[in-house]
């Protein structure tokens, strides 16, 4: 959306009920709507950014709803005062319920979410203090000085502030370091893990979040509608905040607020106009909303909101440099040992992939690990970043023990990897995904970001990666969504992601690969640059020309186990190496 | 003329990939696509296949397979090897290749069996393996159960994606010998090949393609000693034996 | 509790344990071939059980109905999606599969409904009637979306679900049925009696298991079937159509259903939205199973079974929540053992 235009929607939109022609019917349509969005933005931050669908989005505003219920029917305490409660009751749930279900991968999470969905709408149902499946009723409504805000006019202006806050705040937090980590989620996880982005913590992140705006929601909705009961907070309801949210667009916040908006005006729509249809009186227009959420993946698997806005508008909103540069490591001497591995192996059910491997590494020098497919090069990539356990063996990285630590924890002592297959996070744009790589250099939590602390090193993230975009020649595409680039130039993203780690040893897995020629001889000007400076590079690569005119050394593996180790001109003229390898000449 | 595709456009989402690309491919020919990546190589492939939708002409044997799904044009007598091979990862080599037949599923058990025979005849490291799950293999066997299962299908044209990608050089000789040989059997072959060098080696005649246009277009020999061709594709000398 | 009653409980829970299993049987089998994680299961298992019962009471069920206008459907989005490859036999064959065959199955219906044809007969009408919904489905709900994630086909059986079960409302009404059993036959061993119906279920689920293994380890057509699942382009390249094996996966899936509805409606009163709960715990034991293996799912469909019936002695309120909640460990098992990449759609 265009900048500037999105407040005075606001605005005008908060003086909706003071037309007195607009008739109360409608606004408490728009109360239901304003809950629901609330609820759906958090199901765009889940499902749409993290990848973590949840059918079960209603059971946390049942929380909050209860939580808010209980305090204020039975301990006497006051809305205002139980509105944090309600919040924190829905976070503390998600925790709990997370710890247990958010290391499931994929579909088995969201099936999980069914299955405590339908777990809690029985507890809620037979648990004697929340009155069982007659609820809790008699809560009292919310005050602003004496008045009783009572009516649906009055309430009106409470659920749209709070979706205004929440949709700015949210906003905030997509724009961050933070919330780039949370994108990464879905579909650069193990990219993001490598540079630091604590996987397990983010997806927790994003679960809690939209856990506290349910259970936000569920306060506002207990005290519009003043009791509650197990049935708004089921798994049917669920369904139907994931459908309002897949049809306004699961990838856009605005989406969020459009689909409630739509879905609750169609829903109220079909209550009145089926039973005239059918005759009776039931639950029909499931009919109509299961049909429409089939029909929309069908037709706009985007939802509307793309296909109303420009599709990529939100990168027009590009990241300018200018932020100060960011400070740089010390590398270490020219020469001195980097990275030692000793006696590597690693078994997989009794194919020994990697067998007795020993590895020394100096700073300042390019290596070139070569060998036949299958011959144990990507699975010793692995090992060498801690992705993969060895069964035997160890890697020591500047004196410091690898065991034991994870993909994060390796990234913090400046080991960087790009990948074989490419691992971008397709819909964010180039510089985003480069800016991904500096993640361990930027410190500003979710609070802040949601708060607009952290432009100042946001900036200098950004310099940063703008500075290791044009380095590898790709200044100008910053603003394309990544999936839009040629394999070739996504490979070389992939480089300017690493550097913006500032790494000490730089892992590249065929950067070579679907680069023309005059491309290829850059990338090794570039390399040869990096090792000037000091840095150390290890890449796995099958275009000879390209490894044995830069490496300065080269390890040749075969079936798990070094073949040879030494000058790439001797390398080539090993007889071992030249049968196994490189082919005897015909 | 086995194959022949006239003004093929393709597009992606509003984005031209291919423009009015004609291609032909007589019986017995090895036919070469070369090109930078991202130039439209393996969307080419893929429209003649029917992965992709495009307009144009394509004419397998004289017949119109424009229309036809995926399906029917492997029964109309083509097979395509994709660069990413596309196997059965949890099926035996075996079930791989015997799915590979599936358009023959009619036939006798006797024939089917003699065409599994011929496939193993070719690619004997896959009968020692056909108990393996497909998923299992290395890089060059995986592409050698990829051709096989295509084979399987008995095509009239045969399309191969990359065939060298991946793959260390000694393999790829060895691709390469069987992909020569199955000339001689009378198979045409179209070859999308990245590298250049070995691709014109073997090739009759080659097309260069550039942005989803081709630029150039000739029998091997003169594109390999065409200096537009020498400069971008072959690069300099190699320090390394070429394959083949 | 005496040995008796947990005998008794016991029973109970594998003769549920049974149905629940058949469901598993086919979700994993939908899931194989498609990708589809079929949350509509439980729809066919109402509107075979309801199907049955309003046959069972000499009434036209109001399932032909549907049946008709998903074959319209079905035919409609068959037609469009071959407009540009129309030939004579695939619209002849597609005009028979959608028109024909409800409008012979209705007219059949019509015909006997009201006669005594026996439960074997209202079984087989039942299965005609009901099973063919699941390939139309298929055909207008799953195949445009062939190439989408998992998550993105589970959203969308979330939907059919929904619609589904609305128009079980419209087609059944919101009262209960339940229908006369199989076999009166009571078999009793000491103590305890076996109700002949209970046999039924047992032996008619393993019949089915025995089937399953058959077809998917001996036939092309089973592997040409795995082959879709595993991998949907290389089946495509072979010539293997995989809109053929999904709608062969629905329509086995939609045969299952409406059997475990027949053979759950003298056990139990179903209601148009019974099905629901009944699929939720066949998809228990198939995710206990991974979604792939038929004899762990069956072997957990009767776990699950067995759980209910005793959770339902102890604290009959939350044998709803223990069921769903054995769940999670099981849940956690699974993907802590198969790390899935996250790239896994």
């Amino acid at each position: 959306m265009r900048r500037g235009i999105g407040p005075i929607l606001l605005l005008l939109w908060l003086c909706v009920p003071l037309v007195q022609a607009v008739p109360s019917f409608w606004l408490t349509l728009a109360d239901y709507a304003g809950i629901s969005a609330i609820i759906a933005i958090g199901i765009v931050v889940l499902t749409g950014m993290g990848g973590i669908t949840s059918f079960g989005q209603a059971t946390f505003m049942g929380f909050g709803a209860y939580a808010t219920a209980l305090l204020t029917t039975q301990a006497g305490w006051s809305p205002w005062l139980t509105l944090p409660v309600a919040m924190a009751a829905a976070g503390l749930a998600s925790l709990v319920i997370g710890a247990v279900t958010l290391r499931l991968s994929g579909h088995y999470l969201a099936l999980g979410t069914i299955a405590w969905s339908v777990a809690f709408f029985y507890v809620f149902g037979n648990l004697d203090v929340l009155g069982r499946n007659d609820g809790i009723s008699g809560i009292p409504p919310l005050r602003i000085g004496s008045t009783a805000l009572l009516d649906s006019r009055s309430y009106y202006p409470v659920v749209w502030i709070a979706v205004g806050i929440v949709f700015l705040l949210t906003r905030n937090l997509l724009d961050s370091r933070i919330g780039r980590a949370i994108r990464a989620l879905h579909g650069g996880a193990a990219a993001a893990s490598s540079f630091g982005v604590g996987l397990a913590g983010m997806r927790m992140l994003a679960f809690a979040y939209a856990a506290v705006l349910a259970g936000l929601a569920g306060w506002l909705y207990a005290h519009m509608q003043r009791s509650v009961s197990p049935t708004p907070f089921g798994l049917n309801q669920g369904i139907e905040y994931l459908l309002l949210a897949v049809v306004g667009g699961l990838e856009r916040l605005p989406g969020a607020v459009l689909g409630a908006l739509v879905l609750t005006v169609v829903n109220d729509r079909l209550q009145d106009l089926l039973p005239l249809l059918f005759g009776s009186q039931g639950n029909y227009e499931t009919i109509v909303f299961g049909f429409l959420l089939v029909l929309v993946l069908q037709t706009a698997p985007a939802g509307l909101w793309p296909l109303i806005v420009d599709r990529f508008s939100r990168h027009a909103a590009a990241h300018p440099g200018g932020g100060e540069p960011l400070p740089n490591r010390t590398l270490p001497q020219p020469g001195a040992l980097v990275l030692q591995a000793e006696g590597l192996r690693k078994v997989f059910g009794g194919l020994v992939a990697v067998s007795d491997l020993s590895l020394e590494l100096h700073a300042g020098e390019i290596v070139g690990l070569i060998g036949p497919n299958g011959a144990g090069k990507s699975t010793t990539f692995d090992l060498l970043t801690s992705v993969a356990t060895p069964t035997s063996g160890a890697v020591h990285f500047l004196g410091a023990s690898l065991s034991h630590r994870a993909g994060p924890a390796v990234a913090r002592l400046g080991i960087a990897r790009s990948f074989q297959h490419v691992k971008l996070v397709g819909g964010m744009s180039v510089l985003e995904n480069v800016a991904l790589g500096a993640h361990l250099r930027g410190r500003a939590g979710p609070i802040r970001a949601m708060l607009r602390l952290d432009r100042v090193e946001e900036a200098r993230l950004f310099a940063e990666a703008h500075r290791q975009l044009a380095r590898v020649g790709l200044a100008g595409l910053e603003a394309l969504p990544a999936r839009s680039l040629a394999l070739g130039q996504q490979r070389v993203v992939e480089i300017a992601r690493a550097l913006c780690l500032d790494p000490v040893l730089l892992l590249l897995d065929e950067p070579a690969a679907g680069l023309r020629h005059a491309e290829k001889v850059e990338l090794a000007a570039l390399l040869r640059t990096l090792r000037d400076q000091g840095v150390t590079v290890l890449l796995v690569e099958h275009d000879m020309d390209f490894v044995m005119n830069l490496t300065d050394r080269l390890v040749v593996m075969n079936f798990g186990a070094k073949l040879a180790e030494g000058l790439p001109a001797v390398i080539g003229h090993n007889p071992a190496v030249i049968e196994a390898y490189l082919g005897s000449v015909a | 003329m086995i194959l022949a595709a006239t003004g093929l456009h393709v597009g992606y989402g509003g984005a031209a990939v291919l423009h009015d690309v004609s291609i032909q491919v007589g019986r017995g020919q090895i036919i070469t696509v070369i090109g930078p990546n991202g130039a439209g190589k393996t969307t080419l492939l893929n429209a003649i296949m029917g992965v992709h939708e495009g307009r144009g002409s394509l004419q397998l044997a004289g017949k119109d397979i424009g229309r036809l799904p995926v399906e029917a044009r492997v029964r109309a007598g083509m097979s395509l090897v994709p660069e990413k091979r596309e196997l059965f990862g949890s099926l035996p080599v075996e079930d791989n290749l015997r799915l590979g037949g599936f358009r023959f599923r009619h036939e006798p058990a006797l024939a089917r069996r003699r065409q599994l025979d011929e496939v193993y005849a070719l690619f004997p490291r896959l009968r020692e393996r056909r108990k393996q799950l497909a998923g299992t293999l290395s890089g060059g066997e995986r592409q050698m159960l990829a051709m096989g299962r295509a084979l399987m299908s008995r095509p009239d044209l045969l399309m191969l994606d990359e065939p060298s990608l991946g793959l260390a050089p000694l393999i790829v000789r060895e691709i390469f010998t069987i992909i020569a040989d199955l000339r001689a059997r009378s198979v045409a072959i179209l070859l999308v090949e990245q590298n250049a060098r070995a691709a014109l080696q073997i090739a009759n005649y080659g097309y260069v393609l550039e942005t989803g246009r081709v630029t150039l277009q000739g029998a091997s020999a003169e594109l390999a000693a065409d200096p537009r061709v020498v400069e971008t594709y072959l690069g300099i000398a190699k320090a390394v034996p070429a394959p083949v | 509790m005496d040995a008796d009653i947990a005998l008794i409980l016991l029973q109970d829970g594998v003769v549920n344990g049974a149905v629940y299993a058949l469901l598993a049987l086919s979700l994993v089998l939908v899931f194989s071939v498609t990708r589809v994680i079929l949350i509509p299961q439980g729809e066919f298992v109402a509107y075979g059980a309801l199907t049955y019962a309003a046959l069972d009471a000499g009434k036209v069920p109001g399932s032909i109905w549907m049946l008709g206008l998903l074959g319209v459907a079905a035919c409609l989005a068959g037609l469009w999606s071959m407009r540009h490859h129309a030939s004579r036999g695939a619209v002849l064959r597609l005009l028979a599969g959608t028109l024909l065959l409800p409008a012979v199955v209705i007219g059949v219906t019509l015909l006997l409904a009201g006669r005594a044809i026996g439960v074997a007969g209202e079984a087989v009408l039942t299965v005609l009637i009901v099973a063919p919904m699941a390939p139309y489905l298929y055909d207008i709900a799953f195949k445009p979306l062939a190439e989408a994630s998992v998550l993105t086909l589970l959203i969308a059986a979330v939907g059919t679900h929904l619609a589904l079960m609305g128009v079980g409302l419209v087609l059944f009404g919101p009262e209960g049925f339940r229908a006369t059993a199989f076999s009166d036959a009571v078999l009793s061993i000491g103590s305890q009696t076996i109700q002949g119906q209970s046999i039924w279920v047992v032996a008619s689920t393993a019949t089915t298991m025995l089937a399953l293994y058959l077809f998917f380890g001996f036939t092309l057509f089973g592997k040409a079937l795995h082959a879709t699942a595993v991998n949907r382009l290389g089946a495509r390249l072979v010539g293997i159509s995989t809109a053929l094996s999904g709608r062969i996966a629905f329509g086995l899936a939609g045969v299952i259903g409406a059997m475990g509805g027949i053979l759950v409606a003298p056990l139990t009163t179903v209601y148009y939205d019974s099905g629901f709960l009944i699929g939720l715990k066949g998809f228990v034991a198939a995710i206990v199973g991974g979604m792939v293996s038929y004899p762990l799912a069956a072997l957990a469909a009767v776990l699950v079974g067995v759980v209910e019936s005793f959770s339902t002695f102890w604290a009959s309120a939350f044998k709803e929540v223990i069921v769903f909640t054995v769940i999670l460990p099981v849940l956690l098992v699974r993907s802590l053992r198969s790390p899935v990449a996250e790239d896994e759609e």
